[in-house]
């Protein structure tokens, strides 16, 4: 087994929300796309070893050790206190976890499990763990059947979807926006990439689902609705279209000061989807 | 006597209650001017601290508490007291069914079991039409609810994939009623994924059917099979139980100096009470009640000795934090590996108590263990073995916690796992924890999908949006219709009855 180790924000054993049935969820630590409206902002960046968190920490469970930071899990009570303080949006809590060590989690929670989704930030940013665990996940007798499920931003190229996607059941795949200077503006970067990866996964067969956030007055325009279909149209009208509502639990920063989508504007939206041929969209269950 | 005359009166004049509701009421109330089956003064002085409860089933136990006629024998044969011919159509059948059932005692009069359904009327489908089925089944759904109306009135299906199976389902889904109560018995083997998709969507639509784990079940009882009755007992089918008594085993630890004190005396000292509790009552429902001289026994709808004891327990959770509580251990039940450790061995010690202590008149001899699911006035008790609510982790953390208490429990034991609605997008994850659950052991799978109208309390269901309606009509009309007294908590802010409501869980009328 190689020695690849991934930089974990969090490992879910259960949720209903990141791909068909119960999966175990693996949060990859780290973006490369800086959104405001970002739900977790704190697996955007990675730890500096600054420091700054430790004195925020009321029950000691940071500290410097040869001048990295070191985390005491047994001792931290989840308040989260250090997350409100990085200056640089990381996660002093974050841990290293071999492959071996996902694939134990795996086995213990197997029977419940339809799956094993890598999330983020943005998991594609370590790749080469993802490969070795999807290949492990493939290789192994008891977890062969558990489907394998990226939720990536699509800033990736060819080549290296190329690389991952033989170990690779389906990609759950966001659009930001289709206006560019939007894009830009919500993201930090360029769209190019992303509708690429998801010209290039839908014509390999693992483009499971297309998601767009609805963020009102940014990408709920009838332009952008427009945009959305015609891409999705592009790719095949069949594609799974999940919108989802900008919502503020999570959210840190000036995007606590946009407005939430609501439920009625997403129906809206879903309405012109359809009424353009798109039958398959998925709509949020829970709006926070 | 005169607050007895006053405790009838009000009953008979009830603003809320309907006629047929006061006769039961009134009827309870003439039982229990009777005097109880005889009791030791221990075993008295424990039913009166209520450490050992006996449902309130009444004084004098004239019929079973559960009956789980065998069906078969009347769409096979008719009935000679009933003056029925065997049925030849489907129509003939169902309304053989419908008339079978208001002959069928139980604790509240309302038949807890309606049997496996799609196996009773398959044989009568051949000629018959996918839509015509369809159509009979729902008419048969809308009667047994609107004159059977009990949450506890019990239809199973499976484990075979079915016709009738699915017309069950469909129809189901569609009138979202409370009664009857459903339950798909799954075998891994013989049902496939196609119609677990089926019942997994139809849990997301109104958190119905239960799901049971039919070869874990089917290997307790014998080839006459069980039935999956009520608010979750499993019971032999021309059979059922002859009373339910249960043990407060937070009392009990309460009562206890310790956990070697709690294992070593307290224990076995009310287990041995709730025995002679048990034993009286079936003693005088064979013995004295003749209700064993009846055309259900020589119609052999029912055997006598296929009656057993059904020997309940509840408050577990609470039972094992006050024992951590005086061993001065912080870890709560549901959530520390030793606190649910501890919990695990308790169950271990009740079932091995009651596979050897005998019981006469009882189905093998014994008793069967169930972890019983609450009456209307616990208070601070949880139902069975569960975590108190609001405070279940997740449900994979949530099964892993409990699984191992499932072995014990062979007359019943049911956990309510919350799933948020986001499954509604997603009911492939439903038939995952399904799996993973009956992977662990466990017997029963049961999932409130949070926000349904139809959600379950204890293990029945209510409609929120009754409640609601309610809520809005307040102060503008009162006393309009009549529905009843109180329901559960929940319903209980209602001031009337529902119309279909859970009657085992009242089991008399309060002020």
């Amino acid at each position: 087994m190689s020695s690849t180790r991934a930089t974990v924000s969090k490992i879910l054993t259960y949720s209903i929300v990141d791909g068909p049935g119960n999966r175990l969820v693996i949060f990859l630590q780290g973006c490369n796309f800086l959104c405001a409206c970002c739900h977790n902002p704190h697996t955007i960046g990675e730890c500096n070893h600054c420091g700054d968190c430790i004195p925020a920490c009321h029950v000691d469970a940071l500290s410097l050790v040869d001048g990295r930071i070191a985390y005491d899990p047994l001792a931290c009570d989840h308040c989260d206190a250090c997350l409100e303080v990085c200056p640089i949006s990381a996660n002093p809590m974050v841990r290293e976890y071999s492959v071996a060590e996902i694939l134990e989690q795996a086995r213990e929670h197997r029977p419940f499990l339809t799956g094993v989704t890598v999330s983020g930030g943005e998991p594609t940013k370590q790749l080469d763990f993802i490969i070795e665990l999807f290949r492990a996940i493939k290789s192994d007798k008891e977890l062969a059947e558990l489907s394998c499920f990226i939720d990536s931003n699509g800033h990736l190229g060819a080549s290296a979807w190329e690389n991952v996607l033989p170990v690779t059941d389906g990609v759950m795949l966001d659009i930001k926006g289709f206006d560019n200077p939007t894009h830009q503006a919500l993201t930090g970067m360029q769209n190019v990439k992303s509708m690429e990866s998801a010209r290039f996964l839908h014509a390999a067969g693992k483009l499971y689902e297309l998601r767009f956030l609805l963020v009102p007055g940014k990408t709920d325009s009838d332009a952008e609705l427009d945009s959305l279909i015609g891409f999705v149209k592009e790719l095949g009208a069949d594609t799974r279209v999940k919108l989802n509502a900008f919502q503020h639990h999570g959210v840190k920063g000036e995007a606590l000061g946009w407005e939430k989508m609501t439920e009625a504007g997403v129906d809206r939206a879903a309405e012109r989807l359809r009424a353009a041929g798109i039958d398959n969209v998925a709509t949020p269950a829970v709006y926070l | 006597m005169q607050d007895t005359i006053q405790k009838l009166r009000s009953i008979a004049n009830d603003a809320t209650l309907s006629p047929a509701q006061k006769r039961h009421y009134l009827s309870l109330e003439a039982e229990n001017m009777l005097p109880y089956p005889t009791l030791d003064t221990e075993t008295q002085e424990a039913l009166d601290q209520r450490v050992i409860c006996d449902m309130y089933e009444g004084h004098a136990p004239y019929k079973p508490r559960y009956v789980l006629p065998d069906y078969s024998i009347v769409l096979a044969q008719g009935s000679e007291y009933l003056e029925l011919p065997a049925p030849k159509t489907l129509d003939e059948a169902i309304n053989t069914l419908m008339i079978a059932y208001h002959h069928v005692p139980s604790v509240t009069g309302i038949p807890v079991y309606i049997g496996p359904l799609d196996q009773l009327l398959l044989p009568f489908c051949d000629d018959v039409s996918d839509e015509d089925l369809y159509e009979k089944i729902k008419l048969f759904w809308r009667y047994l609810d609107r004159t059977l109306p009990d949450a506890f009135m019990h239809a199973n299906i499976g484990p075979t994939d079915n016709r009738v199976a699915r017309a069950i389902l469909r129809v189901d889904a569609e009138l979202k009623q409370i009664a009857p109560n459903l339950t798909f018995l799954y075998d891994p083997q013989v049902s496939g994924d196609e119609i677990l998709a089926i019942a997994s969507n139809n849990i997301v639509e109104c958190c119905k059917p239960h799901i049971a784990n039919h070869p874990v079940h089917a290997a307790a009882f014998d080839e006459r099979g069980y039935g999956i009755v009520s608010c979750y007992n499993v019971l032999p089918i021309a059979g059922g139980a002859s009373t339910l008594t249960r043990i407060n085993l937070k009392e009990v630890a309460l009562r206890s100096s310790g956990e070697d004190d709690f294992f070593a005396h307290q224990l076995p000292r009310y287990l041995d009470l709730n025995f002679r509790l048990t034993q009286s009552r079936i003693d005088y429902l064979f013995n004295e009640s003749n209700f064993f001289h009846s055309f259900l026994v020589e119609e052999r709808w029912i055997e006598a000795d296929r009656f057993t004891a059904m020997f309940g327990v509840f408050a577990m959770a609470e039972a094992v934090n006050a024992l951590q509580e005086k061993e001065a251990r912080a870890g709560r039940y549901g959530f520390d590996e030793e606190a649910n450790a501890l919990g695990h061995r308790i169950s271990a010690v009740l079932a091995e108590a009651v596979d050897s202590r005998p019981l006469n008149n009882a189905w093998r001899g014994r008793a069967l263990l169930h972890s019983q699911a609450g009456l209307s006035d616990d208070v601070e008790a949880t139902p069975g073995v569960r975590i108190p609510y609001g405070t279940e982790p997740d449900p994979v953390t949530h099964v892993e916690a409990l699984s191992p208490h499932h072995q014990y429990y062979l007359s019943g034991i049911s956990e309510i796992l919350t799933v948020d609605e986001s499954v509604r997008n997603n009911p492939e994850a439903i038939q995952q924890l399904c799996k993973g659950a009956f992977a662990r052991g466990f017997r029963e799978f049961t999932v409130n999908v949070a926000s349904n109208d139809l959600v379950r309390v204890t293990g029945y269901m209510v409609r929120l949006s009754d409640i609601r309606k309610f809520n809005e009509q307040q102060g503008s009309r009162t006393n309009t219709t009549v529905l009843g007294a109180e329901a559960a908590d929940v319903t209980g802010i209602l001031d009337r009855k529902p119309r279909v409501v859970g009657n085992e869980l009242y089991p008399g009328h309060s002020q």
